[in-house]
Parts: structure tokens; sequence; C-alpha cells
């Protein structure tokens, strides 16, 4: 039986979650540092993928990436394509994972109590290392569950990673793709093995999160409230 | 689900008479059923009147654009309402073995109608071959390649992708892996394939220019603008695309259903399919 389908949706799924890991936290930070009017407005636009229907982020991306969409055509002129490669499989899964890691990570930040982060100002800790020793420490067990439910996420993308990354064996088909295809030409036996692996491998995760958070909440929260950021003076 | 469910809900709307009607009907077996083409009566009271009735055909993808065509005629000639529903030939046989709401199927091979008989599923007495399609290798007007003039062709660098339909489940892939492998190709291309789930969607790869080239059929060839044919398949190269179709067992509207089937084989229609790009085979 041909494995690539496995080796490929977890390297789509881990490289997936980095990108929305570092944008999902980047965003994060700069919204909730923002209080203006357009706020609720610019919060949607970034959740809008979670919810549209992976079709539409399929075919919004396909719009973009296409050969004749603005970024396909800027990607052709550094005579790069992304559409069809595995490349566009790590886009849709990312596209469709950031909303999870953004939204966690933003409600985490705003539970950081603000006095924590004036009593190191009064220290004169500069805000980068405030937020990278304090915000994110105390963060740190919402934006572990968004990271692994985004991986998750990222590990079934199927929709828009059919639309953007198409169906080539050994390049983009990941398991989600591989399964629909396998039901398709009713090979059911196979398909049910890769239903199986996911399962388990969504399953693990998951729990994983479970007992992860349980036991980073213990033992990294009260840690940081007692006083640690005490010695970066 | 969603789709079975319009269906049920259309279902139970009929009136009470029309169904009782259509449970007569299926009760009867198809012998017995006289080879009319006049729209189902309700004989029991007497009158004359036209009991509408829905149809569900389900019809592989590359039948869309005449079926439809063929569908406002037929709606205009009978009372009855057409459901079309169009897919992969391999995606339909799925819907009718869970038993999805179809009445008659119209698939792109043999195959698919082949294991539906095995399995009882089709009524075998009302099957019959309609159509016979070819197979071409269309490239992009936009893209402008000229490199890429026939199958033979297709192994030039020039040719990064390739889209044909995902061979195990769109018989249109089959037939173009059958044409890559008699030409000994196919193991140089298989890498290069994007495989679509219909056919539709190699042909919407090829008309965005997203790939090189694509294999399909000279019917969807045909319905666009945007693809230029370079080639048609030799003959020989691989087996007659030929489209059955057949009465779904079980269905619930008989006599609509063969009614339709006749309707399909009659001339009329016949010139509708040739001018589509098919080759009417009914009867021939």
């Amino acid at each position: 039986m041909d494995m690539s389908p496995l080796w490929i949706s977890l390297k789509t799924a881990l490289a997936a979650t980095a990108v929305a890991f570092i944008l999902g936290i980047t965003v994060a930070k700069a919204v909730s540092a923002y209080q203006g009017k357009l706020r609720s407005l610019l919060d949607g636009i970034l959740i809008l993928p979670l919810v549209l229907p992976p079709t539409v982020v399929g075919f919004l991306l396909l719009v973009l990436f296409g050969r004749s969409g603005p970024l396909g055509q800027l990607l052709a002129l550094l005579g790069t394509t992304v559409i069809f490669t595995w490349s566009a499989t790590v886009i849709a899964s990312a596209v469709v994972a950031f909303p999870l890691i953004y939204r966690t990570a933003l409600g985490a930040f705003e539970q950081v109590d603000p006095d924590l982060l004036d009593a190191a100002r009064t220290m004169g800790v500069p805000e980068r290392t405030i937020f990278a020793r304090i915000t994110v420490p105390l963060a740190w067990p919402g934006i572990a569950a968004g990271t692994i439910l985004a991986f998750a996420r990222a590990l079934g993308e199927f929709g828009a990673t059919l639309m953007l990354a198409g169906n080539i064996p050994g390049k983009t088909q990941t398991i989600p793709l591989a399964i629909f295809f396998l039901v398709e030409s009713g090979q059911r036996a196979r398909a049910v093995i890769w239903v199986l692996v996911i399962i388990v491998i969504s399953l693990v995760a998951i729990t994983g999160l479970q007992y992860w958070t349980n036991h980073q909440y213990q033992a990294h929260a009260p840690r940081a409230k007692e006083g640690k950021y005490g010695s970066l003076s | 689900m969603t789709f079975k469910w319009m269906l049920m809900m259309k279902k139970a709307n009929l009136c009470i008479t029309a169904f009782l009607l259509v449970i007569l009907l299926a009760g009867c077996g198809v012998d017995s059923q006289p080879p009319a083409l006049q729209p189902v009566t309700e004989q029991e009271n007497g009158q004359e009147e036209i009991t509408p009735q829905t149809l569900t055909v389900s019809a592989a993808a590359s039948l869309t654009d005449v079926m439809e065509e063929i569908k406002g005629f037929y709606e205009e000639k009978t009372v009855h309402t057409l459901v079309m529903n169009y897919g992969s030939s391999g995606a339909l046989q799925q819907q009718i073995e869970q038993g999805a709401p179809a009445d008659v199927f119209i698939s792109a091979a043999q195959r698919q109608m082949d294991v539906l008989q095995e399995e009882g599923l089709i009524l075998a007495e009302s099957r019959v071959d309609l159509l016979e399609n070819k197979v071409v290798l269309i490239i992009p007007v936009a893209g402008d390649n000229k490199e890429i003039t026939d199958f033979n062709s297709l192994t030039t660098d020039s040719l990064k992708l390739l889209a044909i339909g995902e061979p195990e489940s769109v018989p249109a892939g089959r037939y173009a892996k059958e044409v890559l492998s008699s030409l000994g190709i196919w193991k140089k291309l298989e890498e290069k394939c994007v495989l679509g789930k219909d056919v539709r969607q190699v042909l919407t790869y090829v008309e965005t220019g997203n790939v090189d080239a694509g294999i399909v059929y000279m019917t969807d060839a045909l319905t666009s603008e945007k693809v230029k044919i370079a080639a048609t398949a030799p003959a020989g190269s691989h087996t007659p695309v030929t489209y059955p179709a057949a009465i779904v067992r079980g269905t619930s509207v008989l006599q609509v259903a063969e009614d339709f089937m006749a309707y399909l084989q009659s001339n009329e229609v016949a010139e509708i399919f040739e001018r589509h790009g098919f080759t009417f085979i009914a009867g021939r």
C-alpha cells in the first residue's frame, strides 16, 4: 500500500501549523493592541476562513494564486507557481487553520492581567521582553490549545486543498484526498485504513492536548505570577 | 445527504392519489407495462388528468450540457419534472448503491453499469447503449503552447502538468490512461498528472491555464472556447467510449422512467446529441 498520503499529510499539517502559529500570534498581538472602531470587522475577517465553506476558501485562493490571478502572475514573474504543488497544500491548510490559533491567542492575551504588564513596565522592561517573558507564558495554555486544534484542522483539510493543490498522488494527495478518491472508486477496504489512521492521529492530538494543557496550566501559569519577572530587572 | 432530503421532501409533498398510483405502478413488472410514450394518467377514477411526476436522472458529468437541453424539451413536451444529478459515473454508482433515489442512470462507461447490473440494482432489460464519444487532448487557447501537437508530444519538457480524470473513479481518466499506456508514455507522465474528480474539473483546469494540457471527451472540449483540441486519440488506443443508460430498480415512477428512456432513443433527441458532438448509437 502506498504510504505517501500519510507523509504528505503530516508534512503539510506540521508546516501549515508552523505558518499559522507565527502569523496567528503576530496578528493576535497586533489586534489585541488595537481598540479602534473597525476592530469587530477586522476580527470577523480574520475568523472568516474558519466559518466559510472550504470550497469558498479554495475558490478564493484559486482566484488569487491561479495563473491569471494577481498573486499567481506575480509568482510567475519570479519563475514559480504554487498551484498544484505541495506548497499549495500548505497554503490551503494554513489559511483554514489560522483562525483557530489567532482566536485562541487573542482571547488568551486579553485575559492576561494588565497590572502584571504595568508592573514590568515600571521596572523598565522593554515591551518585546514583556511580550516574550510575561504575556506569552501566561497565555500559553490558550495558545497551545489553539495550536493543537489548528494542527488537527490542517490535517483534515480537504475542500480548499483539492481546489488549490489538485490531486497528484505522491505530491499533493493527502489522506483526506486519498479517502475521497478511494471511496469514489469503490475501494472501501483501503479507504477504511486511512479513515482509521486519521482518527488515531486526531484523537492522539486532541487527548494529548487535554493532558498537556492541564499540566501546563498547573506548572506554568502560577510560576509566572509568582514573580518570575522580578528577576528580569 | 441534503440532496436526498430535498428529494424525500418533494416526494412527500406529492398528492396522495399520485402516491398511491406510484405504488401501484412500482408493483407492476416491466413486461406488463405498455411501451407507451404517453404520460401517466389517473386511470382509477376514469379521468384523463395527467399526474405530474418527478423523475430523478443521475447522469455522467460529461452529459451536463446536452442533458440540460434535453430536459428543457422533455419538460415542455410532458407534464413531468426532471431532476438532474450530475457527477462522475463512479460517484453516481456509489450513490445508487447507497440507495439514493435515482430513477434513471446514464453512465459514461460500461463498468459502473456492469457493477450495478451484477448487484441487481438496475433493470437489465431496460439497459441500452445510447451514445459514443471521442477522447481528445486539449490545451488552453491563452497559453498558445506550440509544442503540444499530439499525444506523443506530451513528453516535452514544456509540459509541467497534465490534467486527467482520476483513473479509478472517472471513466474519462481511465480512457486517458489507456491512451497514454498504449502509446507507452504513461510511466513518464504519471507524476505530472493532476487527477480531477470528474471530467468537468479537468476541463476547468485547462480553461484556467493552471495546467498545460488535459485529456477530456470531444463533447467537453466543444463546450469551451478557452480550450483548443490538439489531437484526437487514435482509433484502437482505448476501449470505445459508450454511454449506457438504464432504469434503476425500485424506481417509484417506472412508467415515467420508461417513457423518458424511450424519449432518449428517439430521433428527436438524436439530433440534439449529435449537435453536442456525441455519436448517437441507440438502436443502430
